[in-house]
């Protein structure tokens, strides 16, 4: 057991298995999308309070989970680098925040396209807005320091300090943005994410929430892949990977 | 038939803000996915180019 | 003499030796401070409601520009990259220097927060929640600030990148702290607010310098 998983701690072991995982992951997750749209789309029933400006929930609700999770693997990967000096644990954070940013930028515009026609407004400092869009801010002081420093394994393990700071953090800025939606203004206004969702409205959710995961971890693996030959440039089995892929082009 | 396609199109009045939501999200996903596999096809190509016998980095 | 309070009496002093170091953030605290009312207008009653955050934000940004010189010159004249070597005890080292830090940079501050409470024309209450807000909140400033410079020593893009680091790690305080003062204004309790904020303290005073020293390790190894 503990010897698989320190076989594919090795980067070089790592892309190959990426590069085995990702068409799968690529392709189921297109398949859940197809059943999840149309099921969203076309067969969940119109919601009796929001009409039909609810099926926003299938790509909010999806890219909400994902900003978080994505900062989840970010710190992880941080965690595994600082505490067990595993190299991947900085190939995984790197090419964990960019895609954890989109998503939360996502998250965000259509939480404000959904709240429009619902609160009649784009933005309410509302706490889990907020906290959202703070999550974006932690996203991009990691990617500013990633490109302010310009040696990568120092960057990476600048970043990797940074991420683990800012686990720590997240749950003291969601509690104190809480406790300050709440005191300044009288009950928010949410009517997003009602404790009872119809199952047909459910299944459509969780089928999309799924397609984006694996799509998450697809795009997650390529970008780790591309980490993994800028870090190990010099390696041998990236030497011999390169003159096999050239051979089979037949450029030579 | 075409009634009901633009029944679905117009989203019970909610259209503007219904289909630029999935659009944006068809592009987020496309776009990281286009721009993460032509960054490695790039990767790949310059330094197999580097990589090459004769090439010596100065 | 301990070691710990050798390292900090020599911090404390190679600070205030550069003057410039030490009244820049005054100045430019006050001329914050001072911007606000030209935004807002000048009636009295508008700055007494607003003066408490206007303070708070000008604090946050002094700091903010004042957090690169904590290990700048340590940085320069090679002296880090020893310490990082030869100490056993790096996040006392580091301990020591947010210490400094706050009682170079901050308290100085905290001074120029009264003398704005006066021109702001607080209350007595509002003006008391202030200042022991901000002597509880602030050495979460400099704990967790001593944190990004240790992780952008030696780094340029400098001022900007530190504000992006640190201010969304500098909301939690400033959500307890304008609210205390705000809660003082309107006559209300605000022991909890204080509550909230030495319990930030003291979690940053834990956690803080073994992130610093975490964070010096990763640079310059």
């Amino acid at each position: 057991m503990f010897k698989t998983l320190h076989k594919y701690a090795s980067p070089m072991h790592f892309f190959a298995l990426a590069r085995a995982l990702t068409p799968w992951l690529f392709g189921i997750s297109l398949v859940l999308f197809g059943v999840g749209l149309v099921w969203g789309l076309f067969l969940a029933p119109a919601d009796y309070q929001q009409g039909e400006s609810f099926r926003i929930i299938y790509v909010h609700v999806p890219s909400a989970w994902l900003s978080m999770f994505a900062y989840l693997v970010m710190a992880g990967g941080g965690a595994l680098s600082l505490v067990w000096k595993i190299k991947l644990g900085d190939v995984i954070a790197r090419a964990a925040a960019p895609l954890g940013a989109s998503f939360t930028a996502l998250a965000l515009v259509t939480g404000a396209l959904w709240g429009k026609p619902m609160w009649g407004t784009w933005w309410v400092w509302d706490a889990r807005l907020t906290s959202e869009l703070l999550l974006l801010f932690l996203y991009l002081g990691y990617l500013a320091l990633q490109s302010a420093i310009e040696d990568r394994r120092a960057a990476a393990r600048a970043g990797a300090v940074l991420a683990v700071v800012g686990i720590v953090n997240i749950p003291i800025i969601h509690y104190s943005v809480v406790w300050w939606s709440t005191l300044h203004q009288p009950a928010t206004i949410t009517k997003m994410g009602a404790p009872t969702m119809a199952t047909s409205m459910l299944i459509p959710l969780l089928i999309m929430a799924f397609a984006f995961q694996l799509f998450f971890l697809a795009l997650l693996l390529v970008r780790a892949r591309c980490e993994i030959l800028e870090f190990e440039q010099r390696a041998q089995w990236v030497k011999t990977l390169l003159g096999a892929s050239d051979q089979s082009r037949g450029t030579r | 038939m075409m009634a009901s396609l633009r029944d679905f199109l117009v989203m019970g009045g909610y259209a503007s803000f219904v289909w630029p939501a999935y659009g944006l999200g068809v592009l987020v996903l496309g776009l990281n996915g286009v721009l993460a596999l032509r960054r490695e096809r790039y990767l790949l190509r310059e330094m197999a180019k580097r990589n090459l016998p004769g090439y010596r980095v100065a | 003499m301990t070691p710990a309070l050798a390292i900090l009496r020599r911090e404390c002093l190679r600070l205030l030796r550069r003057s410039s170091q030490l009244v820049q953030p005054l100045i430019f605290f006050s001329l914050i401070a001072i911007l606000f009312p030209f935004a807002l207008g000048q009636q009295t009653e508008l700055l007494r409601q607003t003066g408490p955050a206007a303070v708070w934000l000008s604090v946050l940004l002094a700091t903010t520009l004042s957090l690169e010189d904590i290990f700048r010159s340590d940085f320069e004249d090679g002296s880090l990259e020893q310490c990082i070597i030869t100490l056993d005890a790096l996040p006392l080292a580091c301990a020591m220097k947010s210490l400094a830090h706050w009682l170079t940079c901050l308290v100085p501050l905290i001074g120029m927060a009264l003398l704005m409470s006066f021109v702001y024309d607080l209350t007595p209450d509002a003006r008391r929640a202030l200042i022991s807000a901000l002597l509880l909140g602030t050495p979460v400033f400099s704990l967790v600030g001593t944190v990004a410079s240790a992780l952008t020593v030696g780094v340029r893009g400098g001022a900007l990148l530190m504000a992006l680091l640190i201010l969304p790690l500098y909301i939690p305080v400033l959500i307890f702290g304008a609210s205390a003062v705000h809660h003082a204004t309107l006559g209300l309790p605000t022991l909890g607010e204080h509550y909230f904020l030495a319990g930030l303290a003291v979690l940053a005073a834990t956690l803080a310098p073994f992130a610093t020293a975490a964070g010096l390790r990763a640079r310059l190894s």
